[in-house]
């Protein structure tokens, strides 16, 4: 029985393995073209490969679909992620199987690290595509650098913009009647109300946002995180945050001894009143959460108060993509001012429009005029300053470092 | 001759995946994926796992929680059929808590947070009037360093499915007359029992208990609701790696995903020496002629270790029942300021075509799964052939092999041949998973038939066919619809698998809840794993009643059953 089935299924194994689709090139779909573009895509389907763990989002990205049926005959699914990860190992596994059309991923929900490495590996629609959608003339790249530099790597065209974001703490003012404003202030809140406060541990893109947040505010010349890391003296730079962080320690949620996972383990664990203080990237998120009575009415945003990080996210289509000219056309629907002030308003997701309002008409201008601010969103004002993302070449030595200090089972 | 060929299908079906997919790992392992500019053959990426920071840690979780999983899960069933077996109290108990296999790992392991945790349901319950807790106390409990929390899922995730597999493995122990034998020779409850009836029952579900080591060893989605953080367990571990937006960290996850099946290659070894001394012990005592009458707080203990644990899944379902209803609902509050109904309707429409999907899947791979099974024991029968270890060892391949070392790989073979996101490649990815289950199911009460009715048609001049389809089939229908409950259940319950091969053109229920669990929200969750858990526990119903419906005026045939 077992000599049969190996020399049964053996060959049949390896003759898969070993077949190949041979490649060839499609016409590459041109923006400079819009109206053969639409004709293009009429008809088309794509499947959106976008992160599904909020209804709200998934709601929204349902309307898009809507819209770019009735508007452009485009059939969109929203394939739904728990992780953007989950995404990138599809195309860089089709890529390793030689499959370079039909691809099944048409457009990717991505930013950041996972757009710096589907770049640096080639996985992308190499020509400047993004650049040249119609709406992309909106698109207010002078007051967001963010949007050129994703996480400071050059964009080039290669994803085109969807939304911004910030970091924005928030807490329960019935909790936290002072909110604070500095690092100190946020230290001392901590060292007086021990177990109360934690963040996500690094990797997580929020964990090692803190970290570069607590950075930029404790050192006296932040120019030297525009640079790469092999320029500075890692250890001198960084080590009045790993102070902070280490007096932080002791007074931690479960004192240190465990951190948080993600935004979303932060916002149960405020919700559960096991801490005080949460963090998120989305300046909407404790409005809507108060909304949805995920969190109670008394939940507040605040800053600190010598700017936050801020970044932006995107949309990219894998160079294997099936249905590129519908991609690129739901790209452009995802900017018109319709999708964004939809976008923007805190009823649907919240989510900061990447639009220069200067720019757009008077009509598309009142969209966003009447979008209400929910009682936990702060203003534009309010949010201060963006600070700019360090070099990327910064992250591996932070999170390295912080995992030597702070993980394997070193505890106080 | 169709029917020799079934055993050489299920065989390419079970080890064709996953040694493509273990030769899809090793490449990059050894640093080999020029898709990722890995050009040359190195160890470095397994000094890079390896090197890790606690990476040592990782591995000891794994290990630990894995062995100590099994071994806490056994005894605990063990001692309950030893102590309880044949009392009103193990039938009430054991038909409790043997549905609660339907219900998601996640599921249970999200449950047994929300129970357990400093803020969760059993401290909210005596808060603050008893504790004077206004706020959740600073306890680690989930998440603890040591693993205890995860320890505590699996064990009551793992207890339901070794009692139905002891369960089935009773009939053909003999042992009510091994009992009655040891009993009146004056040994003991629960040791006449352990010492007469359980040798042959744990030669009958050693396999089954050897896919929980491997499992305990290489779990995930439980490890990330409940295990340790920081670091995780060696699983959680390499899929951080291979999740990582530096795809250079891909190789590490290969190289880690080979060190992972060291690890629960080691625990298997660990398992099976422990087998030896305690066999060795058992005769030491028997050889002195102990006979051990007194076992009435190890009676006690096993009934409170079932109890408790059928207690926190079905607590934990509440719970989530709850949460999917819930309106604000505040520390230290025992029930939501309000219940609602809006979550659910607000999902309504998202629900109805991914269930639908899951179910098209899972009764697809499930027949097919029965289909081929029944194939391959009749064919076994007819023959007179008695699979051997080795044989059914490689049944139990891909439950042995963690999923996280071979996954990958088997996405580059259906990637090559060109079947993503087809339904099919969906169905056959699930059978590699499912055939192993639903042979568990149906192999023993097979070999437990009796076969003098089929001897009898034999003689009537009757065809071995038409034995097997007037006889056999009629009489096994309980026990086939049970197996074919199963197969469904593990079908359901497939995430990455569905996911990855179905390229995300076939959501399912599952695939949509892991999505939404990503975003935290329990209401959400809470409907979700609600009816996840329901379709596989429809079909066990369903497994339950048709019999009792078809037969109902034939009283010998609506038990025929194992799992009663």
């Amino acid at each position: 029985m077992r000599r049969a089935f190996v020399s049964l299924a053996m060959p049949v194994t390896l003759a898969i393995l070993v077949a190949t689709a041979q490649p060839t090139l499609a016409a590459e779909p041109d923006p400079a073209d819009w109206s053969a573009m639409l004709d293009q895509a009429r008809g088309e389907h794509v499947f959106f490969h976008a992160w599904g763990g909020a209804p709200a989002i998934n709601d929204y990205i349902a309307w898009v679909g809507d819209e770019v049926a009735a508007r452009y005959g485009i059939t969109l699914t929203h394939v739904r992620l728990s992780d953007t990860a989950e995404a990138v190992s599809r195309v860089v596994a089709e890529k390793a199987a030689g499959r370079t059309e039909n691809g099944s991923v048409d457009l990717i929900w991505v930013n950041g690290e996972n757009f710096a490495s589907l770049k640096r590996q080639g996985l992308l629609i190499a020509d400047n595509w993004a650049d040249r959608l119609p709406n992309h003339a909106l698109v207010d790249t002078e007051a967001n650098p963010a949007l050129k530099f994703d996480f400071t790597v050059p964009v080039d065209g290669q994803e085109s913009p969807w939304g911004l974001a910030q970091l924005t703490f928030y807490a329960d003012t019935a909790r936290v009647p002072e909110l604070p404003a500095t690092l100190e202030a946020l230290a001392e809140f901590v060292a007086a109300n021990p177990g109360r406060f934690t963040y996500a541990a690094p990797p997580n893109f929020i964990g090692t946002t803190f970290l570069k947040q607590v950075l930029y505010g404790l050192i006296d010349d932040p120019e030297i995180l525009t640079r790469n890391v092999a320029e500075a003296d890692f250890d001198a730079v960084t080590a009045p945050l790993w102070a902070y962080l280490e007096r932080l320690r002791p007074d931690l949620w479960r004192s240190g001894r465990v951190y948080a996972t993600d935004t979303t383990h932060l916002k149960t664990l405020l919700a559960d009143a096991e801490i005080d203080i949460a963090m998120t990237f989305n300046p909407a998120e404790a409005s809507s959460s108060i909304r949805m009575a995920e969190l109670p009415p008394t939940v507040r945003s605040f800053v600190l108060d010598y700017g936050s990080l801020g970044n932006a996210h995107f949309v990219t289509i894998p160079f294997n993509a099936s249905a590129r000219a519908a991609a690129m056309v739901v790209a452009d629907f995802l900017l018109s001012p319709l999708a964004q002030a939809r976008k923007a308003d805190e009823m649907i997701w919240g989510d900061p429009t990447v639009l220069a309002l200067d720019r757009l008409t008077p009509a598309d201008r009142a969209l966003f005029d009447t979008l209400e601010r929910g009682p936990a969103t702060l203003s534009t004002v309010e949010l201060g300053p963006t600070l700019r993302e360090p070099d990327p070449s910064w992250i591996e030595p932070l999170e390295a470092e912080w995992a030597r200090r702070f993980l394997a089972g070193t505890s106080p | 001759m169709l029917l020799r060929l079934v055993p050489v299908v299920i065989l390419t079906i079970l080890i064709g995946p996953v040694l493509a997919g273990l030769a899809g790992i090793v490449a990059p392992a050894l640093g080999y994926l020029p898709v990722l500019g890995g050009e040359q053959v190195t160890l470095h990426w397994f000094d890079q796992a390896a090197m890790a920071p606690g990476f040592a840690r990782s591995a000891w979780i794994s290990y630990w929680t894995g062995l100590a999983t099994s071994a806490i899960s056994l005894v605990l069933v063990v001692l309950f059929l030893a102590g309880w077996w044949g009392t009103r109290w193990f039938a009430r108990l054991a038909s409790a808590t043997a549905p609660l296999f339907a219900v998601p790992h996640a599921a249970v392991a999200i449950g047994l947070a929300f129970l357990i945790a400093p803020s969760g349901w059993l401290v909210r319950l005596v808060s603050p009037w008893a504790t004077g807790f206004a706020q959740p106390p600073d306890w680690l409990i989930v998440n603890d360093p040591a693993g205890f929390a995860l320890l505590a899922g699996l064990v009551i995730k793992e207890i339901p499915f070794l009692l139905l597999m002891t369960l089935s493995a009773l009939p053909q122990s003999d042992a009510p007359r091994r009992i009655r034998a040891a009993r009146s020779l004056g040994y003991g409850r629960v040791w006449g029992w352990l010492s007469t009836v359980f040798p042959s029952v744990y030669a009958q579900i050693r396999l089954p208990v050897y896919a929980v080591v491997a499992y305990a060893t290489s779990v995930v989605d439980v490890a990330i609701i409940l295990g340790p953080t920081a670091p995780p367990p060696l699983a959680v571990q390499i899929l951080r790696w291979q999740y990582d937006p530096d795809l250079t960290l891909r190789f590490t996850a290969a190289a880690g995903a080979m060190l992972q099946l060291a690890v629960t290659g080691g625990a298997l070894v660990t398992w099976w020496l422990g087998e030896r001394a305690v066999a060795a012990l058992g005769r030491s005592i028997l050889t002195r002629g102990w006979r051990l009458p007194r076992d009435r707080a190890l009676r006690l203990a096993s009934l409170g270790g079932i109890g408790a644990s059928a207690l926190l899944v079905i607590g934990g379902v509440v719970v989530l029942a709850l949460w999917s209803v819930a309106g604000l609902w505040q520390f230290p509050d025992a029930l939501p300021d309000m219940l609602t109904f809006k979550h659910w309707m607000r999902h309504a429409g998202m629900i109805g075509h991914p269930t639908l999907t899951a179910v098209q899947i899972g009764l697809t791979s499930a027949a097919i799964a029965v289909l081929l099974v029944l194939g391959a024991v009749e064919n076994a029968y007819r023959r007179g052939i008695t699979p051997t270890q080795r044989v059914l060892a490689l049944l139990y391949i891909p439950l042995i092999v963690p999923q996280i070392s071979f996954l990958f790989g088997l996405i580059l073979l259906v990637l090559r041949a060109g079947i993503d996101g087809t339904f099919w490649a969906v169905v056959v990815a699930h059978l590699v998973f499912v055939i192993p289950y639903v042979y568990l199911a149906l192999a023993d009460p097979y070999a437990a038939f009796d076969g003098r009715y089929l001897s009898v048609a034999r003689s009537l001049g009757k065809s071995p066919a038409r034995a097997f389809f007037t006889i056999r089939l009629p009489m096994m229908l309980r026990a086939i619809l049970t197996a074919f409950a199963f197969g469904f259940a593990i079908s359901i319950a497939q995430y990455l698998p569905t996911l990855m091969i179905g390229a995300g053109r076939l959501p399912t229920v599952t695939t949509e809840a892991v999505a939404l669990a990503a975003g935290g929200d329990r209401r959400v969750l809470g409907a979700f794993a609600l009816i996840q858990s329901a379709l596989p526990i429809v079909a066990f119903v369903a497994a339950a009643w048709i019999p009792a419906i078809l037969y109902r005026r034939r009283r010998a045939l609506r038990g025929a059953g194992a799992w009663t």
